[in-house]
């Protein structure tokens, strides 16, 4: 008997979504009518892709044998869907059809069967697979959205809801616009604004307003997947706050959608491409990073193309191809090959961070540059013949003396720590993957030189690493603790003899300072950096480092390790060298390591062996004729010349000091082209250990070509995306704005718009947006304005019992929607409210309160930072709040905010009993309260009367009813005696005299506007 | 049994609806057809008569070697200190170690144990007692190796983010019985929390609601759940009633039963206020019960957790999850065993023989696991095991499993499963089962396509059974 019941209960649950629009025709129809019933049920088995028992139902050819027209209980369909004549019932071990289902078929095989050829599916005809067309609006003259909506209703028999009341117009519009709502003297000053164009110059207002970035940029978010941190176990802070800053300004600045989309898929292919246009990359950035011991960087680096191929079809594609990863897509077109050649677009990009600097800091920036160039061009003023004498400098300056050879190591596994070292072509190591804060590395080389006299470590840079690196430090900086090496015969490898070093040198020797506070091991030793002397002085505690501050310290670098005896032995040698990296910090699951980066390692035979003094980009510009260098490298030339030419002793201190005032950057993940095309496969079921044909990029064949003299990379990738006859990325985009504003989309799946999701609600209306979205310079403001001025938007929520039980999720929209609001604006509104929201735009995510033990283990897998703010950001929008993506912050979480796994389009909207205990004791919630309170007694007037308007105005923008206001007084009067002020007022008794009342009366006045702040209304948007 | 003894189950929303609220009349004719919107958590019969009802899974995170608790092989202890055949390795991929590493004997001696013979390690002696009423299953395999990955498979049937958990699919699936606490409980202990984080609990694309709750031994059970400072339970009563009002008012107006809803949330938020807190007073306990788990109020511990389990299931709670993230031995084998079994070992089987005792062990499904094994190979000197996802034992206890049998094998290293292979999905497939689901049927639509817990695979393993 069970089965019934669940199917029953499903079967009310599809029916409410669905809404089975028409009644039963007199006619069967086999396109509108019997071919959804095939297309739901039967093709997954007897379809395109599979044919079992060797039927397919999805052409009229195929399917004759098993219906015989005009005769129904003869045929074999029929029969098999009933469960008559003996046979297996279909769908074979599934839910029989519904019976209203049966019955069209049978009617529709009594009535002849009619199947004409026209309606062989060709899923490439599929609605949301050809571009838009503007349709013809119903009723010309209005606002089109309300023709579309009304023609729909009069279909339905159904009449759109009267107008809102304008306070509730103003709380909706203000909600959606902005994310808070209206402030007293915004709702007074539209209360009485009598002019017909009232509720415009409000929309025009808040699409004006600052904060319309920040709403908007939260719901962007969701479908970037941001988060602060890495994902996984170690669940790392990361940095990619500018990206959110920049989607923020996007929104405020009106930036096109489609130039939104290109700069976040390749910002950094754009000409000249500015600060901004390459912190948008970070889109792609966004995805998980697992760097826990013991991984292959390979298989986590296609975890995130695999990452990024769904955020691009969900966010802005409007399809769902990951099914696609490991085989052909079983119902859209969409072949396995089409992934792949899709992804090849994306899946040519190095993975580091870049250095970024906010607007103040970048003048200060350029000041300071300026600055330099000006006493360098003061120097050259100063002395005639500077050129003479500088390539007089530059024709005595030795070349390197030494000759080296690069060794190729193998790496001992067993001592790194956990992080992999990735040799590379060059013969040098990228370290990649989990970073251990102390380790000491082998490398074991194997030579038949002998005499060797000294060993070369060079630190390069690499685009995988943090501001390039030459190390692993957030900063892109690292240090060498020491510098070992045992060497032995190769023939009795294990008779090893330390190699005593005698003297060592580097290209750059900083004076000793201790270790930044990151680094901290809380051994509480004096430990420091300083110059390659430290690498060996056999001591833990010093280290060579090379930071030279901002501006300067992602610079390659050089040390040269002379041996006491030269090395070697006849007959070949077994060469071991240690780096030790030790100076980290005590939280290896943190951002606390101080590793070298990317490493090579040579040996010479000469004797005298020196570092190269001279600066590896000056080097390389030496390289090239005087003639034919560029202005940047004659620069740099020059610059490191006059550093050296003791008469300028003096501006060369004025320049030093000028670089020890460099801003300190930010970091920001982001993405860069590799040189040479990294050849993408097929993967064999999305294994990355099963390769398999090389794909080239391409798009799949049904949906837009790829526009004419696209580049075959990320750029091209994105004006294939934004071309005007891409059928899916404006509709996908209206689709997922009309179900943010209304509740639900045309389409209900805002993520899939493909052959496996339910038909538009209002497909024309759908297409009519769509095409005027991309005509008005795909701006998302015009659209917006578009639909918040219709009659369709404005119009009351409150509904019937009879409307409910038509349309209870509102797809008809002969109603105002009505939903409770996303879980930051929950939070926004209480703050906004009461008053205790900072208006600050952008930076740093902040650290709101929050349960200490959620952020150390057993909960959290290793201990995470969480100092709980305690000035201006305790009070920021929730957008700020960072969010570590294993441990989601709690008040947020409850209230269904994603956390950055994957992308989301599409919120959930529970309603828990978690909520209620969150907004009636969670902190921050209570404060809101008290100062609501606070503000109401000082501000709301002479009488509790005038107090509580105000108050429930604050809280709901409208006036409370007489029925309302008695409740709530009576609350406020039986509490005066009941509660315990100072304890929920949270101040001393000495205090008191700041308060505007007696703590009895505050506090009790917290009590009514803790209950207003708990009410269903303040947390809906009506 | 009877599904809990404090509520009898039924149609919460509804007879709450009357009973509690006073909500309109007019609303309530609506609560018929709006049921399935407005409490998602009513009970739900399963597809089939269910052997189980519901489950406590003791997730071991970190990884237990089974070759020093489950699954012995002298042949191992034979060829201590040399490497592995050639031939075994082709193809292995391993987290941090050489793969040709020299193979590690097992550090513990093993005893058959019970009626049934089990093998079983000398850091089991609790366990031991209660061998016959258990399920070992010495063959299972999965496809992830490193610990993230792994949980997230072994708790979501997938390597991939963003897919609801065992525990959210059963409460989909089932709903709860329970009117005063949440469907799904999650507790930690141990070193660390788990790997895979809040994912592991996580509801996917599955409504939020289905989401397990983390519970915490000490200080606040639940997030948020005490009053603030200064409001006590007669001024929060009061408030609440206000809330209602005023909530219901703005119904009659408005007509949306979402309102319903949200008084709905509001109330059961008030009774979880002192269900929560009665449910962790472990004082009420007695002593001797205490002393079988090795509990002891107010000091968090896995013991604690597993009595705290027991009292969740007794209270309707469907599905209990205990984290114990300590498991993880590249190091430090035999030391670290010692701790974690005597941590654990004791309130493991105290959990099975007091479900017993109370006549819960038949419908109660009590799963104990981690994400994969151990190396045969040594990591570091001589006392460390690496990940191993080819081969390892797991065990399972009540809710119509059959007790007091041992099923698999590996090979003579602990190496390869040899018989009966069981994998993950196997046993999402057995679990969903004994819950009466046909793992295949219960899905969920999601992006044009119906996901389950198995995916695409998954076979019910009929040998754990009860007839």
């Amino acid at each position: 008997m069970t089965p019934i019941v669940l199917r029953l209960t499903h079967h009310v649950y599809w029916a409410l979504i669905l809404i089975a629009p028409h009644a039963a025709a007199a006619t069967v129809d086999f396109k509108r009518d019997i071919q959804p019933i095939f297309e739901k049920s039967c093709y997954r088995c007897h379809g395109p892709a599979r044919q079992l028992g060797k039927l397919r139902l999805d052409t009229n050819k195929a399917a004759t044998s098993i219906i015989r027209a005009g005769v129904a209980a003869d045929s074999p369909l029929y029969k098999r869907l009933t469960g008559a004549g003996g046979e297996a019932r279909m769908p074979m071990g599934g839910n029989p059809l519904d019976a209203a289902d049966i019955d069209k078929v049978k009617q529709w095989i009594d009535q002849g069967a009619d199947w004409p050829d026209a309606a062989a599916i060709d899923k490439t005809k599929h609605w949301a697979f050809l571009p838009p067309q503007r349709p013809r609006v119903p009723a010309p003259g209005g606002n089109p959205i309300d023709a579309f909506i009304r023609a729909r209703l009069a279909e339905e028999k159904l009449h759109p809801s009267s107008e809102a009341a304008k306070a509730t117009l103003l709380r909706r519009v203000s909600l959606d616009l902005t994310g808070l709502p209206p402030t007293l003297d915004e709702l007074n000053a539209f209360l009485a604004d009598p002019s017909p164009r009232a509720f415009d110059k409000q929309v025009d207002r808040l699409l004006a307003s600052p904060h319309y970035g920040e709403r908007w940029a939260r719901w962007w978010l969701d479908a970037a997947r941001y988060a602060d941190s890495d994902g996984y176990e170690k669940d790392k802070p990361r940095f990619v706050w500018f990206y959110r800053d920049w989607v923020i300004n996007a929104f405020n600045r009106g930036m096109p959608y489609n130039q939104f989309i290109t700069e976040q898929l390749a910002g950094d292919l754009l000409p000249n491409p500015t600060q901004d246009q390459l912190v948008a990359t970070g889109f792609l950035r966004n995805s998980m990073i697992n760097e826990e011991g013991g991984i292959d960087p390979e298989q986590f680096r296609m975890e995130s193309m695999f990452d990024r191929m769904d955020a691009v079809s969900k966010a802005m594609l409007g399809l769902t191809l990951n099914c696609a990863q490991c085989h052909n897509h079983k119902f859209d077109p969409f072949k396995q090959e089409d992934y792949y050649r899709v992804m090849a677009f994306l899946n040519n990009s190095h993975e580091g961070s870049i250095a970024v600097y906010t607007e103040s800091q970048q003048k200060q920036r350029a000041a300071l540059l300026q600055r330099i160039r000006e006493i360098e061009a003061t120097i050259q003023q100063r002395t005639p013949g500077w050129q003479e004498r500088e390539s007089r400098w530059e024709s005595g300056l030795k070349l390197t003396s030494a000759e080296w050879t690069v060794i190729r190591p193998e790496v001992d596994d067993i001592t790194d720590g956990g992080q992999r070292y990735l040799p590379m072509p060059d013969g040098s190591f990228l370290a990649q993957g989990y970073a251990p804060t102390k380790h000491r590395v082998r490398f074991i080389a194997k030579t038949q030189l002998e005499n060797i006299t000294a060993f070369r470590l060079e630190l390069m840079n690499d685009p995988n690493l943090p501001m390039h690196g030459p190390g692993r430090s957030i900063w892109g900086t690292g240090a060498l603790t020491e510098f070992e090496a045992d060497v032995a015969p190769a023939s009795e490898p294990t008779k090893t003899t330390k190699v005593k070093f005698v003297r060592a040198s580097a290209d750059i020797d900083l004076p000793e300072k201790p270790l930044d506070a990151i680094f901290d091991d809380k051994s509480k030793k004096h430990r420091i950096t300083g110059p390659i002397a430290f690498a060996i002085d056999g001591k833990d505690d010093t280290s060579w480092g090379w930071d030279n501050g901002p501006g300067r310290r992602n610079v390659p670098h050089n040390a040269v390790f002379v041996a006491e005896k030269p090395i070697g032995f006849p007959g070949g040698t077994v060469i071991n060298i240690y780096l030790k990296q030790n100076a980290g910090g005590w939280n290896s699951d943190d951002n606390q390591n101080c590793n070298l980066g990317r490493m090579r390692l040579s040996v010479t035979t000469s004797t005298n062996a020196e570092a190269d003094p001279v600066p590896a980009a000056v080097r390389s510009a030496l390289a090239i004729p005087a003639t034919q260098r560029t202005p940047a490298q004659s620069a740099a030339l020059f610059s490191y010349w006059r550093s050296t030419v003791p008469e300028w002793k003096e501006e060369n201190a004025s320049i030093e000091a000028l670089w020890r005032q460099h801003p300190e950057p930010a970091s920001q993940l982001a993405l860069e082209d590799r040189v040479s095309v990294r050849e993408t496969h097929m993967l064999f079921r999305g294994d990355f250990l099963k390769p398999g044909k090389a794909v080239t990029p391409g798009v799949p064949s049904f949906l837009n070509p790829l526009p004419e003299n696209a580049p075959l990379n990320r750029l091209g990738f994105a004006q294939w995306l934004t071309a005007r006859n891409s059928p899916t990325t404006a509709r996908a985009f209206v689709n997922r704005m009309w179900q943010s504003l209304f509740g639900t989309g045309f389409v209900p799946t805002s993520e899939d718009l493909g052959t496996q999701s339910e038909k538009p609600s209002h497909p024309e209306l759908l297409d009519w947006l769509a095409v005027d979205f991309m005509e008005h310079g795909w701006s998302i403001k015009q659209l917006q304005r578009t639909i918040v001025t219709s009659a369709t938007y404005k119009q009351s929520s409150n509904v019937t019992p009879e409307l409910l039980a038509k349309d209870p999720y509102n797809r008809l929209v002969a109603r105002g929607p009505r939903f409770r609001v996303d879980a930051e604006m929950v939070r926004d509104i209480a703050l906004s409210t009461s008053g205790l929201l900072s208006p600050k735009i952008g930076g740093p995510s902040v650290t709101p309160p929050a349960p200490e033990f959620l952020f150390l283990p057993p909960v959290s897998y290793g201990p995470k930072a969480w100092k709980v703010s305690n000035d201006e950001d305790r009070y920021r929008r929730a957008l700020y709040t960072f969010s570590y993506r294993s441990v989601p912050y709690p008040a947020l979480q409850a209230f269904d905010a994603p956390n950055g796994d994957a992308a989301c389009v599409r919120r959930g909207r529970s309603n828990t009993p978690l909520q209620a205990l969150t907004t009636l004791n969670e902190p921050v919630f209570l404060e809101a309260a008290r100062a609501l309170a606070v503000r109401t007694l000082k501000d709301g007037g002479a009488t509790d009367n005038d107090r509580l308007a105000y108050a429930f105005r604050r809280v709901l923008a409208r006036k409370p009813t007489s029925s309302e206001s008695s409740e709530l007084l009576a609350l406020l009067n039986r509490s005066i005696s009941k509660v315990k002020p100072w304890e929920l007022l949270d101040v001393k008794p000495e205090w008191a005299s700041v308060l505007p009342a007696s703590p009895e009366k505050v506090a009790a006045w917290t009590i009514v506007t803790r209950v207003l702040l708990n009410l269903d209304e303040t947390i809906t948007k009506e | 049994m009877k599904p809990s003894p404090k509520n009898n189950g039924g149609h919460i929303s509804r007879r709450w609806f009357i009973d509690q609220c006073g909500v309109g009349l007019g609303a309530f004719a609506l609560a018929d057809l709006m049921q399935a919107a407005t409490d998602p958590l009513a009970p739900k019969p399963p597809q089939f008569p269910p052997k189980a009802k519901r489950v406590i899974f003791l997730f071991m995170a970190g990884a237990p070697s089974h070759l020093e608790l489950f699954d012995y092989k002298p042949q191992l202890a034979k060829f201590n200190g040399t490497l592995p055949p050639a031939d075994l390795l082709k193809g292995y991929r391993s987290a941090f170690i050489n793969p040709n590493s020299k193979l590690l004997g097992p550090k513990f001696a093993f005893a058959k144990h019970g009626q049934s013979g089990a093998e079983l390690s000398e850091l089991l002696p609790s366990l031991a007692g209660v061998a016959d009423d258990i399920t070992i299953v010495k063959s299972m395999v999965t496809d992830a190796f490193n610990h993230a990955p792994g949980q997230l498979l072994m708790n979501t049937g997938t390597q991939i983010f963003g897919r609801p958990s065992m525990g959210a699919w059963v409460t989909y699936g089932l709903g709860s019985e329970s009117r005063d606490l949440p469907a799904f409980v999650v507790m930690s202990s141990g070193a660390k929390g788990p790997s895979g984080g809040s994912q592991c609990w996580g509801s996917g694309f599955l409504p939020t609601m289905y989401q397990g709750v983390q519970f915490r031994g000490s200080g606040d059970p639940v997030l948020y759940l005490s009053n603030p400072p200064g409001i006590d339970a007669s001024i929060q009563r009061d408030s609440l009633d206000t809330i209602r009002k005023l909530n219901q008012t703005r119904l009659d107006v408005t007509g949306d039963p979402e309102i319903a809803t949200r008084i709905n949330s509001f109330e059961m938020a008030f009774r979880m206020q002192s269900s929560a807190p009665e449910l962790m007073d472990l004082g009420k306990e007695s002593k001797q019960t205490l002393e079988m788990y090795g509990a002891e109020p107010g000091r968090p511990s896995f013991a604690n957790n597993c009595l705290l389990a027991r009292r969740l299931v007794e209270r309707g709670v469907r599905f209990v999850q205990l984290y114990h993230e300590s498991w993880d031995q590249h190091g430090n084998l035999v030391k670290d065993l010692k701790k974690n079994c005597k941590d654990t070992d004791q309130p493991c089987a105290a959990l099975i023989k007091d479900l017993k005792q109370r006549g819960m062990l038949d419908d109660t499904l009590v799963i104990w696991g981690g994400e994969f094994g151990r190396t045969p190979m040594v990591q570091g000197g001589d006392d460390g095991r690496d990940h191993h996802p080819n081969a390892f034992t797991m065990w399972l206890a009540g809710g119509g499993t059959k007790p007091g049998i041992t099923i698999g094998e590996s090979d003579e290293l602990g190496f390869n499963v040899t018989k009966d292979q069981v994998h993950v999905h196997d046993l999402h497939a057995t679990v969903l089962h004994l819950l009466g689901f046909d793992h295949t049927k219960l899905t969920h639509r999601f992006q044009g396509r119906d996901f389950r817990l198995t995916d695409v695979q998954g076979n019910v393993v009929q040998k754990l059974i009860n007839g």
